[in-house]
């Protein structure tokens, strides 16, 4: 068990290009740590460094208090579960389990008795006889698990671990990893494309983009609370909908004015922290959750939004509406009861209180 | 590889001591690999690249091997008749019998391939016998069966009322003999390489065609031959390599007769450096074959890169 | 396709009618070819077999079809495999084919586990050099190897032949095994390593039991060149007693005034035994390595 801290943590390839470009993380014990980005953000090369599969090109890994930079990955005490599982083909699951164990030596009772314990965990006692061949892919992910957990290592490493899985496959197996960790506990830095694999399964999320992480922090702060347009539209699914607009009136009845001059009031709460920005230039974020039909009780904070519907996507529990506004594609989730058909206007209801308000010049949310 | 060299000045590390183990590792790693790869280094350097050399230096010295004699062995061969009928005799054997290898073979591959599946096997077992049996020692079946007495295939011919062929006795019949031998060997192979390049066709792509209204011959003409090119391309000039550069059959069936009028290159100079002991004037005999082989080792390897590099 | 000018229903009947008589015409095509094909190519060994099991008299008589045998005897056989020489050519054949088999497939693994996996300086370059290796034939080098296997006192031996025979077979075996190992995912070395195996473990645990197809491939060719080489043979080995197979056969059993030639035949059928064998029983691993040079690697 052990915190995996990177400092200032660099890899740069021939030629110059940097895939990570200086990031700085702390990781706690026990701690289930997930990256998540889009491809070619840096995620994997940053949990291959700490595996010891790619060198550092600067800065520091340590693992446990132990600095790791120059040691190699079999001397580091970590397990890694990778995306197409690794399994070595011609041994039956259980020699994949105990290859690690067999390698250093361990006796073979022991060796028997960690992975009947993993086999049990993972409930994959019948297949230990079998060849990975013969398994599918929900029991070969769990064959890789398994083989993480008998090492018993500091710290588990998973790079995107669900992706070769089909849709209903990999929420399944997301549970199964979350009650995994809950049960031995291991640090572990999980790396994912898929944001909802990332809030489901993290006790803190890293955003990273272009190299450079983004933000860090649990998942519902970085829902409510984005540092970045990046991060805004990079969390929660439909993506966040964005427009650009300008802020008019004064620090007391403050408008956000979209450039088809419909005016939304700022909460008066909000409105010292934007002041600065009036008459300037902006960009005004809202999730497609809090455009609704809905007239909740509390008007204050509502603010009314004129549209007409152009695609329908009834969802059962939600139906989407898209709609355009000055080029921009806005999505919102209305209640299935909601009576809507394409080119009728409706009125809908945006909650000025979950909105965001962006600096296009430094892309930061105010 | 990029390696610690490269890194900006680092703080103190966490742990006090850094030792360079990963430096290290990746040092030792190539260590490592250089050793595995030092047998087959040797056999490269010492029994292909030395040789080579060697060859090319023995070519420049006189029967004797006691003075050097620059390029006179060269230009001997240059003046001699039998040469010039060699290296005629090399180009229109290795060109007749690689086309129509590769003719047969693309031919027998496409009949293999619009079989049903399950008798594949079977046929394609049968077929690739001839390739399968030592060359030399199949020639000395085709040897007997070219037998001027007791031919047995002159014995078919005059059933079909064709009178009787003297297959090894008349130079242009004996020539034809070593092709349809080459010819027999060969063909198997093409079949088999062709065979496995139809396979990797996408059977989508028959039936899109299929679809968008092709017949047979556009699909043959349109998507099959295209996406076999490389292969194609790659097999004819590795054969061609191999076929201009053969002995076995000529030795076997001809040894060079009637009058030196089937030698090819390879067995000319096995005649000339072995056989007569002019080591020197055979080394430079069978140096005249290197310009047409590394032509076509230019091609091949320049096929296999492009279509490695499709690959990726 | 239209077929405007029938009515609809008719149209398609007909249609379909056209196509499966066309298929059964291709079918038909592809059989025909096949049976030919396959007549002209196992001719010669069914001949080379139907003289095997004629006496002498008979090979010598001329009256009647040379394709059939009316007296079938084993005399040629039996004599061959109490002939004294015949089977030293074996002999020699047999450890010349194991000697070379051994030692080209130790260079090659760990040669193609170098240049696939580890990649050092220069690794590049030797991977060319390996396929460029493979395209030279044997007939362009016997000449200087003849002057260096004599220098080394190694002319009519089989050592002088187990020296050289790595020629042949370890450039295509290499460039083989490049290629299976190459198709091996990188990750399966790297949850290895992770394991904590070293290089020398990752090869004999992981890389060797995987690519077993390709090392039985690549054991399948070299043992099938180093059986029927001829050229290095017969340019390196006068003496009978120190002669493989394939020139003992054609120089040996070939004697210019008695052609015996079911005994002849017999001998080269003996000769060529092994491979077939091989090739009958491994056939699938056979064609893997014929087609790999061209589609792998």
């Amino acid at each position: 068990m052990a915190q995996v801290s990177l400092r200032k943590l660099v890899k740069a390839y021939e030629g110059g290009v940097q895939a990570v470009k200086g990031i700085d993380l702390e990781i706690a014990d026990h701690e289930f740590v997930v990256l998540v980005g889009p491809s070619g953000c840096g995620k994997s090369t940053t949990l291959r460094m700490i595996a010891g599969l790619e060198e550092i090109t600067s800065g520091d890994i340590a693992i446990g208090g132990t600095l790791v930079n120059d040691i190699p990955p079999r001397d580091r005490d970590i397990a890694m579960v990778f995306q197409n599982y690794a399994l070595y083909p011609h041994m039956s699951v259980f020699d994949n389990m105990a290859f690690g164990l067999t390698l250093r030596k361990f006796p073979k009772a022991e060796i028997k008795r960690r992975v009947d314990e993993a086999a049990r965990i993972l409930d994959i006692a019948m297949l230990l006889d079998r060849k990975p061949k013969a398994l599918s892919g929900g029991q070969r992910q769990r064959v890789a698990m398994g083989r993480a957990i008998v090492r018993d290592p500091k710290v588990f490493l998973f790079d995107e671990p669900l992706s070769n899985l089909d849709a209903k496959l990999r929420v399944q197996m997301r549970t199964e990893i979350k009650k995994v960790h809950q049960t031995v506990k291991t640090t572990t830095v999980y790396v994912t494309h898929d944001q909802i694999e990332a809030m489901t399964l993290a006790d803190r999320v890293v955003v990273m983009n272009h190299g450079v992480i983004e933000q860090v922090g649990p998942p519902q702060e970085l829902y409510h609370h984005p540092a970045t347009r990046f991060v805004a539209g990079f969390i929660g699914s439909p993506a966040m909908n964005f427009s650009p607009a300008r802020l008019e009136g004064d620090a007391h009845a403050l408008r956000v004015v979209l450039p088809n001059g419909t005016a939304l009031p700022v909460p008066e709460h909000r409105a010292a922290r934007y002041a600065p920005y009036v008459g300037r230039p902006i960009l005004v974020g809202i999730r497609p959750e809090h455009l609704t039909d809905k007239k909740p009780t509390d008007k204050r904070n509502i603010a009314d939004f004129p549209a007409i519907p152009e695609v329908i996507e009834p969802m059962g529990m939600e139906t989407l509406v898209h709609f355009w506004m000055d080029g921009h594609e806005i999505s919102a989730r209305l209640d299935p009861t909601c009576p809507v058909s394409v080119g009728v206007p409706i009125t809908l209801a945006a909650d000025m209180d979950q909105m965001h308000i962006i600096d296009p010049a430094t892309d930061k949310v105010l | 590889m990029a390696d610690g060299t490269l890194a900006a000045p680092r703080p103190a590390a966490i742990d006090g001591t850094r030792a360079n183990g990963m430096q290290r590792f990746a040092r030792r790693r190539s260590t490592i690999a250089f050793l595995m790869a030092l047998p087959l280094l040797l056999v490269v350097l010492g029994l292909v690249a030395y040789p080579a050399g060697y060859g090319i230096y023995l070519s420049t010295l006189n029967r004797r091997m006691t003075a050097n004699i620059g390029l006179g062995n060269y230009e001997i061969l240059f003046d001699s008749d039998t040469f010039w009928d060699v290296a005629f005799q090399s180009c229109v054997f290795a060109l007749s019998a690689v086309f129509l290898k590769a003719l047969i073979g693309f031919w027998l591959a496409h009949m293999l391939h619009h079989i049903p599946a399950k008798g594949q096997r079977k046929w394609r077992g049968m077929l690739l016998v001839p390739w399968v049996i030592p060359p030399a020692l199949s020639t000395l079946g085709w040897w007997w069966m070219f037998d001027p007495t007791y031919s047995s295939i002159n014995y078919i011919l005059n059933i079909f009322a064709v009178p009787s062929v003297p297959w090894l006795g008349e130079a242009w019949w004996a020539r034809s003999a070593i092709i349809i031998v080459n010819v027999w060997y060969g063909a198997p192979f093409f079949m088999i390489m062709y065979l496995a390049a139809l396979k990797s066709v996408p059977e989508q792509l028959y039936e899109a065609a299929a679809i968008d209204g092709a017949t047979s011959w556009q699909r043959l003409r349109y998507i099959t031959l295209p996406m076999m090119a490389n292969i194609i391309s790659i097999t004819v000039l590795f054969s061609l390599i191999v076929t201009f550069a053969n002995y076995d059959i000529v030795r076997v069936l001809t040894n060079g007769g009637p009058r030196d009028l089937t030698h090819v290159f390879a067995s000319y100079a096995f005649q000339v450096g072995i056989l007569a002991g002019n080591i020197p004037r055979g080394a430079a005999v069978s140096l005249f074959m290197v310009p047409m082989l590394a032509v076509c080792a230019f091609f091949v390897l320049r096929g296999v890169t492009r279509r490695n590099k499709e690959q990726m | 396709m239209s077929a405007s000018t029938v009515s609809k229903a008719e149209g398609i009947y007909a249609k379909a009618g056209s196509l499966s008589s066309e298929r059964r015409w291709a079918l038909w095509t592809a059989y025909a070819s096949l049976i030919f094909a396959a007549i002209i190519f196992l001719a010669p060994p069914v001949y080379m077999f139907v003289t095997s099991l004629k006496g002498s008299a008979e090979v010598a008589n001329m009256t009647g079809n040379p394709w059939l045998v009316r007296n079938p005897t084993l005399e040629n056989y039996t004599t061959l495999l109490s002939n004294r020489p015949f089977l030293k050519f074996f002999l020699n054949s047999a450890i010349i084919t194991v000697c070379v088999v051994a030692i080209t497939m130790v260079i090659s693994i760990l040669a193609a586990f170098a240049l696939a996996r580890m990649r050092f300086w220069g690794s590049q370059f030797l991977a060319t050099g390996v396929f460029l290796t493979y395209l030279i034939p044997d007939t362009l080098l016997f000449i200087p190897l003849y002057q260096i296997v004599g220098g080394l006192g190694l002319l009519n031996s089989i050592w002088g032949l187990v020296l050289v025979y790595p020629t042949l077979t370890v450039p295509f075996c290499t460039w083989i095994m490049i290629g299976y190992f190459a198709s091996i995912p990188k990750e399966l070395d790297e949850a290895a390593l992770i394991d904590g195996a070293t290089w020398p473990q990752m090869l004999l645990k992981i890389f060797i039991p995987v690519a077993m197809p390709g090392i039985i491939a690549a054991t399948i060719f070299a043992f099938t060149v180093s059986w029927a080489a001829f050229v290095y043979p017969t340019a390196f080995v006068t003496t009978p007693d120190q002669m493989p197979l394939t020139i003992g056969v054609v120089s040996q059993l070939v004697r210019a005034d008695t052609f015996a030639w079911g005994q002849i035949m017999a001998g080269a059928l003996l000769a060529a035994l092994p491979p077939v064998i091989i090739y009958a029983f491994l056939m699938d691993y056979y064609i893997a390595g014929l087609t790999a040079g061209a589609t792998k690697g």
